[in-house]
């Protein structure tokens, strides 16, 4: 196994890693992040294998580095971000992009690709208008993104460190070691501006400055890999997709401030990116990329994964930095000394997120000026969104900042399905808000975010249509800080506390006219008062909706209706008898059995009994439509027998 | 109990007993037994020279540790906001209708457990379920019923 023992054996390694990949005439690329494993990958894998060293064609998993050329290989791959499309695999060198894959359809895609050199049109990206995309590049979804941090997730195994030596991996950190001080990596951060992608957006450049000339021995680098965030995966993506680009940038850091260890802090809900960070990390130490005397540098730095146990609050760097140490995860309280001051075990320790580690490869090879050449003069670069909910095409989406919303929403992400209308778009998970239709040329990037009443976060971007309840989302988001809050703080643990019960209220039909006001000036003092980003953030989505749709907010207190038909304290289902053929099928699908009729007497739904759960108006035939949701003053009559 | 104790101290043989390796070792400690039980608690707080009062305060202060034997098979409904937006209520609903207990409870026959847990991370695929270690996507009412059967 090649080490490397000078910074100049990375070029050597490029030449032969890149080499092993041209001996390889084709090869297939099945995506295993968790997304597609769900959906079966794994399968489809073990088929292509098999059927593949079957039909007698010379195939190698890995990739390999002397002497016989292969016919294809099969591999796997992290996530591409495109999970409700998966399974899906790639076929190089063309690049055919296939869709939804299952084992079954593997010796279809054999003949096709090996022995016709053809593809198989079902399988490919169908377009709204019925064409078909054969390459990744050709699908909407991907070819407006501008794909950097993501840019090697679906396309290299992160199983395997030589697949990332081929596509420059660690040429960044070779550079660094050999030709700069620490002063000049953190000169050419500064210069590219590049802001904290945890969601602060702090400038990195200046946090690194402040480590770096902080006093006190030893330093540490903390990755924040706690997405806590429901409705983000992006960090999941590039831990589970391309590992190595976090870590190389996690070491230049560490050369730039000093530091002699690093923690990767991932949540425990990330098992698969638990385990190929080790993989990763192992195998980096192999090959002297890790450990003592780097690239026979004498920089000596190593790294461990640290795996969280279940608490939202811990992605806040105090309160992750607690956990380390064993503690409850609990933010320190004010006045507090930075975490670059003092921050694992009282020594200077710089902690920053997975993506924006994963940027300073690339950063550093390319240059300050690449990266300023995209995004906006206060947000350069590129930003990674999730994006999810009503939408049809969702996942992950990597695009320039300054990007309109409207261009997400609709070109990337091909509108609101079903025929609905979009309604609003939650940034920001539980700390964000929610923008409505009237912003959707909003142009993405910080500071238009913070300034629209909302903030960037982690990049969670739910997409809501007419269905959606804007007041139950904000006791959806209210409901998960109080159950993350950690409790040290009154405006936190007792404010959130009574923010939900009115909520509540609001959405059982018992809310009252002041309780609107209330919940401002709660929201206002929860925000000045609490000691942590968690709870300063925690009104936010309250605020936004009141701000946007507040007769929604009216309509459930004062016309007892929720206008998404959503709360189910405020809606009722009903069989309009005229249109009932009474065909039973919704009565044999009632789980509580609450709807009574026979045969030619049209059926009626028991009020008292009924859970709305639904079912009934899914089965109700499309033609018929007898079963339809009431709320406000329909539902009263209904309950009140008129 | 001699079982137990000759797994702990297997457990323990690889830490020193430092502070900040508490949460690895209740990691450890509930792979093994699936839980944290009570003199499994006591002897962490022997092996970490801590009052056991601080023990519990840190395992329940995180979702991940739990005090009472679970099911064998865990059924986890993702509450993320994907999740939720597009119907994981209906879902949580249906699986305690299906297996009979209420969220957060365990089948009297120890088979099943039923909880939400927070954003498991695969939101293009909501309602997300994981049951053990297989994650289902997409997840409505009726395929709750095959999953069940299953």
């Amino acid at each position: 196994m090649i080490q490397i023992d000078s910074p100049a054996k990375i070029a050597e390694i490029r030449e032969n890693c890149q080499q092993a990949y041209a001996r390889q005439k084709t090869r297939f690329l099945v995506c295993a992040g968790t997304g597609c494993v769900a959906g079966g990958a794994l399968a489809v894998y073990g088929e292509l294998k098999r059927l593949i060293s079957e039909k007698g064609i010379s195939t190698d998993v890995e990739l390999l580095f002397e002497g016989r050329e292969s016919e294809a290989g099969v591999d796997v791959s992290g996530c591409h971000g495109f999970c409700q499309m998966g399974p899906l695999v790639r076929f190089e060198p063309k690049g055919i992009f296939y869709t939804k894959v299952k084992a079954g359809d593997v010796p279809e895609i054999v003949e096709a690709s090996l022995e016709k050199d053809t593809v198989v049109e079902r399988l490919l990206y169908e377009n709204p208008d019925g064409s078909r995309c054969p390459t990744e590049h050709e699908v909407p979804f991907y070819n407006r993104q501008k794909r950097v941090v993501l840019s090697k997730c679906g396309i290299i195994s992160p199983e395997d460190i030589r697949e990332y030596f081929a596509v420059d991996g660690y040429q960044a950190l070779a550079q660094v070691l050999q030709s700069y001080t620490p002063e000049q990596v953190i000169g050419v951060v500064a210069e590219s501006g590049l802001r904290g992608r945890g969601g602060a957006g702090f400038p990195v450049g200046k946090k690194w400055l402040s480590c770096l000339k902080a006093p006190g021995t030893p330093k540490y680098v903390v990755c924040n890999g706690d997405e806590g965030d429901p409705g983000a995966f992006m960090d999941r993506s590039v831990l589970e997709g391309n590992p190595h680009a976090v870590i190389e940038g996690m070491i230049i850091s560490a050369f730039a401030i000093g530091a002699s260890y690093g923690y990767i802090y991932v949540r425990a809900e990330y098992p698969l990116a638990v385990t190929r960070l080790q993989k990763a990390i192992e195998q980096a130490r192999q090959r002297r990329i890790l450990g003592d005397n780097i690239m026979g540098t004498g920089f000596s730095f190593d790294l461990e994964v640290f795996q969280g146990a279940g608490a939202f609050v811990c992605g806040e760097s105090t309160a992750l930095v607690h956990s380390i140490e064993g503690y409850r995860g609990m933010p320190k309280p004010l006045p507090r000394a930075r975490t670059t001051e003092e921050g694992l075990w009282g020594k200077p320790t710089l902690l920053n997120n997975v993506k924006t580690f994963a940027f300073i490869p690339d950063i550093i090879r390319n240059g300050a000026a690449w990266f300023t050449a995209t995004g906006t003069k206060n947000s350069p670069g590129t930003a990674v969104f999730a994006l999810t909910g009503k939408i049809r095409n969702s996942g992950l989406i990597e695009v320039p900042m300054g990007i309109k919303l409207r261009e997400i929403i609709y070109d990337i992400g091909g509108g609101v399905p079903n025929g609905k209308e979009f309604k609003a778009v939650q940034t920001g998970g539980p700390s964000g808000g929610c923008l409505p239709a009237n912003r959707l040329d909003l142009e993405v990037d910080f500071d238009s975010l913070v300034k629209a009443g909302s903030m960037m976060g982690s990049g969670g971007m739910v997409v809501m249509d007419e269905t959606s309840c804007m007041v139950d989302i904000a006791r959806y988001f209210v409901e998960f800080t109080v159950d993350e809050s950690c409790g040290q703080c009154a405006p936190c643990r007792d404010g959130m506390y009574q923010m939900l019960k009115v909520l509540k209220d609001i959405t059982t039909g018992r809310g009252k006219a002041e309780d609107l006001v209330w919940l401002e000036e709660a929201g206002q003092a929860i925000i000045r008062g609490s000691i942590c980003g968690l709870g300063q953030s925690a009104p936010n989505p309250v605020l936004s909706t009141l701000n946007y749709f507040r007769h929604e907010y009216n309509a459930h207190i004062h016309e007892q209706a929720c206008p998404a038909l959503q709360c189910k304290e405020l809606i009722a289902y009903w069989i309009d008898s005229e249109k009932c053929v009474a065909c039973g099928l919704c009565l044999k699908a009632c789980p509580v059995e609450a709807i009574t009729g026979e045969k030619k007497v049209p059926h009626v739904i028991d009020q008292a009994k009924c859970t709305k759960c639904g079912i009934c108006l899914e089965k109700c035939p499309k033609k018929v439509s007898a079963v339809s949701k009431l709320t406000g003053q329909q539902r009263i009559s209904i309950l009140e027998g008129v | 109990m001699e079982k137990a104790n000759a797994i702990l101290v297997e457990v323990f043989s690889h830490y020193h007993g430092r502070r900040e390796e508490l949460i690895p070792v209740l990691q450890e400690t509930q792979d093994v037994f699936g839980y944290l039980p009570e003199e499994a608690m006591r002897s962490i707080s022997r092996f970490m020279r801590m009052p056991e009062s601080q023990v519990y305060g840190v395992a329940t202060f995180y979702s991940q540790f739990y005090f009472a034997r679970r099911g064998k098979h865990k059924v986890k409904v993702c509450y993320g906001t994907a999740c939720h937006v597009a119907g994981a209520t209906r879902v949580l609903e249906t699986f305690e209708r299906e297996l009979g207990i209420a969220c957060g409870c365990t089948s009297e026959d120890y088979e099943y457990s039923l909880e939400r847990v927070a954003c498991v991370g695969s939101c293009a695929l909501a309602p997300v379920v994981v049951v053990d270690e297989e994650v289902f996507g997409q997840v409505d009412p009726s395929k709750v019923v095959e999953i069940v059967r299953k």
